[in-house]
């Protein structure tokens, strides 16, 4: 049994929102923010992010793949889990879960296809028997790659990612919203909560692909494009600003209200928390990267290429952490407090093995990764021509791995 | 003590759940009433009585929109016996260590506040020492509130936990996925997920028992008359004059999730 400070109500001394619910939100989180930067190339026309963008897009595809996962395996009865999405209980924030998701994940393996069309009918082309049987089925059997449409293609898009846009923030902002709407909590219970959700998401979004395209790119043997790398941590600083500021913002309005939760709530993150808050998310996480980036951003001109890359990349690695630990200071941090706000329990210790333990924690983050070496494998994340969308000519193999071989015929 | 009676089984052919056409619970019963009667048929016995056997009137004819119940508790009355919590325990069969009722024992002083539920009050509460002038103690049960407005069910991702017609908050635990949703949107502390169904549990006023016209088990066996249930739309209840006359409190009224549990002399310091 877990030990007590205070009094909590005798039912309220158990963690039951575990290390997946925690999982849960951060994996959600890279789907939400990856599609942000994707969205910034397609959408916004920021051209500097085009190196990352297909990265962007396949990273948020294959997190989103995992993303429902924590939830399963945390569910008493996992095997009725399939109910939220058959015989929804429309009153429940968490009811929306299966719209959202589906919807989502309809939007986004959409804009996949159209922007890895060429690639699938390149492939197609290119591969014989079972190979070619695979690829001309992804192809739809529409091999037309003319410029007409192409530009149908570019469309289609552009479109999609005007709709996946707030699609996906709406899947992070509601998960914000299942913590926000719970008045029962006076931790969670904030409507800042889905914003500062949405807003760490990006930022676990962003420093997630810093992180992959400086590994992607050394394990291709090239020199990460500059431009696209010091853009990255100007758009990661912006959305580290931004979430630092709401949290804070957000106990200081507690503290300042004298809100009758605040005795407990700064107990609760002087104490149990002081750790996981304090430290990791407020300084190592939060300060440390926040002077880090403002290096990288501020003294750009300056910076000789290796110091940039590592400094973004050092401050992306704890803006991973901030966002971890603020996951975990909100959904394990509020199970602490008794909701008599007179008790606070001991520090919840995940299991290491078992359903809900660290070691699944860690293949579920490690899984996405997995997907996208497949995804890699299978499509090629990396385009090949120097220019999408410029034309149906045959483009040049570069990678000697995926060359199977045949000759490229006419549409 | 109540008799220990098995809860389930009752519970889940009660009336409450309003199903369309025969359930299958249902059905199987009359077809077993019916095979029944083909065996008296069989035996010789008339055909008249082998009809009777299969139409006879549903024992537990409960009419759910005849009643609405609520709860009263009477702080000043409970002396902390912890009667109440196992006999709760004894009639719903609680796992150790959850509670679906329990006692909170408050020693105020002008400064200070002590407040303790040791194992929910089953056992009791010994003599205690607090390191300041206690000016006042007593004893407050807790237990599900009933909530008109529950967040509870608000927040239920497949429409498990269904507040009835005669009032009482229920799960259906053939449903229930075991979120956990619940337990965190209910401000009192009265659900848990069961160890042992590994789905969400809770008061349920016995239900079992009130729709067969018996008490809850807690009020049942309340030696003080500190815990009272009754019917609202009876005119002569006592909990419902109590209610509609004297100055009566619940929970964490600031909530407005409207609780069907009223105390009466309730603390400042209770939450």
């Amino acid at each position: 049994m877990p030990e007590i400070s205070g009094f909590s109500f005798p039912n309220d001394v158990h963690v039951w929102w575990s290390l997946m619910i925690v999982m849960y939100p951060y994996i959600t989180g890279f789907v939400a923010g990856a599609f942000i930067v994707t969205s910034l190339y397609h959408l916004f026309g920021r051209t500097e992010f085009k190196p990352v963008a297909r990265l962007a897009m396949a990273t948020s595809f294959a997190f989103l793949l995992v993303a429902s996962l924590p939830l399963q395996l945390h569910l008493g009865h996992p095997e009725r889990g399939v109910q939220v999405m058959v015989t929804p209980h429309f009153t429940s924030a968490m009811a929306g879960f299966g719209i959202l998701y589906s919807g989502y994940l309809a939007i986004l393996v959409l804009e996949v296809w159209f922007v890895w069309r060429p690639e699938i009918i390149l492939r197609a082309r290119r591969s014989r028997g079972l190979r070619r049987a695979f690829y001309a089925a992804l192809a739809l059997g529409t091999y037309d790659t003319g410029p007409q449409a192409l530009e149908v293609d570019h469309r289609a898009i552009t479109l999609l990612a005007g709709l996946g846009l707030p699609g996906a923030c709406m899947l992070h902002g509601y998960v914000g919203f299942i913590f926000g709407a719970i008045k029962a909590n006076p931790w969670w219970s904030t409507p800042l909560m889905p914003v500062i959700f949405l807003v760490s998401a990006a930022v676990s979004g962003i420093a997630l692909l810093v992180v992959l395209y400086q590994v992607v790119s050394r394990l291709q043997g090239r020199s990460p494009d500059q431009p696209c790398v010091s853009a990255l941590a100007r758009w990661l600083w912006f959305f580290l600003i931004l979430t630092l500021t709401l949290e804070l913002l957000e106990i200081i309005v507690m503290a300042y209200e004298r809100s009758e939760s605040w005795l407990i709530i700064s107990e609760l993150l002087t104490t149990r928390l002081q750790f996981s808050y304090v430290t990791m998310q407020m300084i190592v996480g939060g300060l440390i990267p926040l002077i880090l980036l403002a290096v990288v951003v501020l003294m750009n001109r300056y910076l000789h290429e290796r110091v940039r890359n590592t400094l973004s990349t050092v401050a992306a690695l704890l803006c991973l952490l901030q966002v971890f630990s603020m996951r975990w200071n909100i959904v394990v941090g509020g199970q602490l407090m008794s909701k008599s706000l007179r008790g606070l329990r001991s520090p919840y210790e995940p299991e290491l093995f078992g359903r809900e333990g660290v070691l699944m924690a860690i293949a579920l983050v490690a899984a996405p990764f997995v997907i996208l070496w497949v995804f890699d494998r299978v499509l090629g994340i990396e385009e090949r021509e120097p220019e999408a969308g410029s034309g149906s000519g045959a483009p040049e193999e570069r990678r000697p791995a995926a060359a199977a071989g045949g000759g490229v015929h006419a549409a | 003590m109540a008799p220990k009676s098995n809860a389930l089984p009752v519970l889940q052919s009660d009336p409450a759940r309003p199903s369309p056409g025969v359930g299958r619970r249902r059905f199987l019963a009359d077809a077993l009433r019916l095979s029944g009667g083909a065996l008296v048929l069989l035996a010789g016995g008339s055909a008249a009585e082998a009809l009777a056997a299969v139409q006879a009137p549903h024992p537990e004819a409960y009419r759910w929109d005849e009643h609405l119940y609520a709860y009263l508790i009477d702080t000043t009355k409970c002396i902390g016996c912890g009667s109440c919590v196992r006999a709760c325990a004894a009639e719903n069969q609680v796992p150790d260590g959850f509670y679906r009722t329990w006692i909170e024992r408050y020693v105020v002083g002008m400064e200070q506040t002590h407040v303790e539920s040791p194992n929910g009050g089953k056992d009791g509460f010994g003599p205690i020492q607090v390191g300041f002038t206690a000016t006042k103690s007593f004893f407050v049960p807790k237990m599900c509130n009933h909530c008109r407005a529950t967040p509870c069910v608000q927040v239920c991702p497949v429409g498990a936990s269904y507040r009835t017609k005669d009032g009482v908050v229920m799960v259906d635990g053939e449903r229930c996925i075991g979120c956990a949703y619940c337990v965190q949107a209910c401000p009192f502390g009265s659900r848990f997920i069961s160890p042992v169904t590994h789905t969400a549990e809770k008061c349920t006023w016995c239900y079992h028992r009130v729709t067969k016209g018996l008490r809850p088990a807690c009020v049942e066996v309340c030696p003080t008359g500190a815990r009272q249930f009754g019917d609202l739309k009876r005119e002569d209840d006592p909990v419902r004059r109590a209610i509609a006359q004297d100055r009566v409190e619940v929970l964490q009224g600031h909530l407005l999730t409207e609780p069907q549990c009223y105390y009466l002399h309730l603390d400042k310091e209770v939450r």
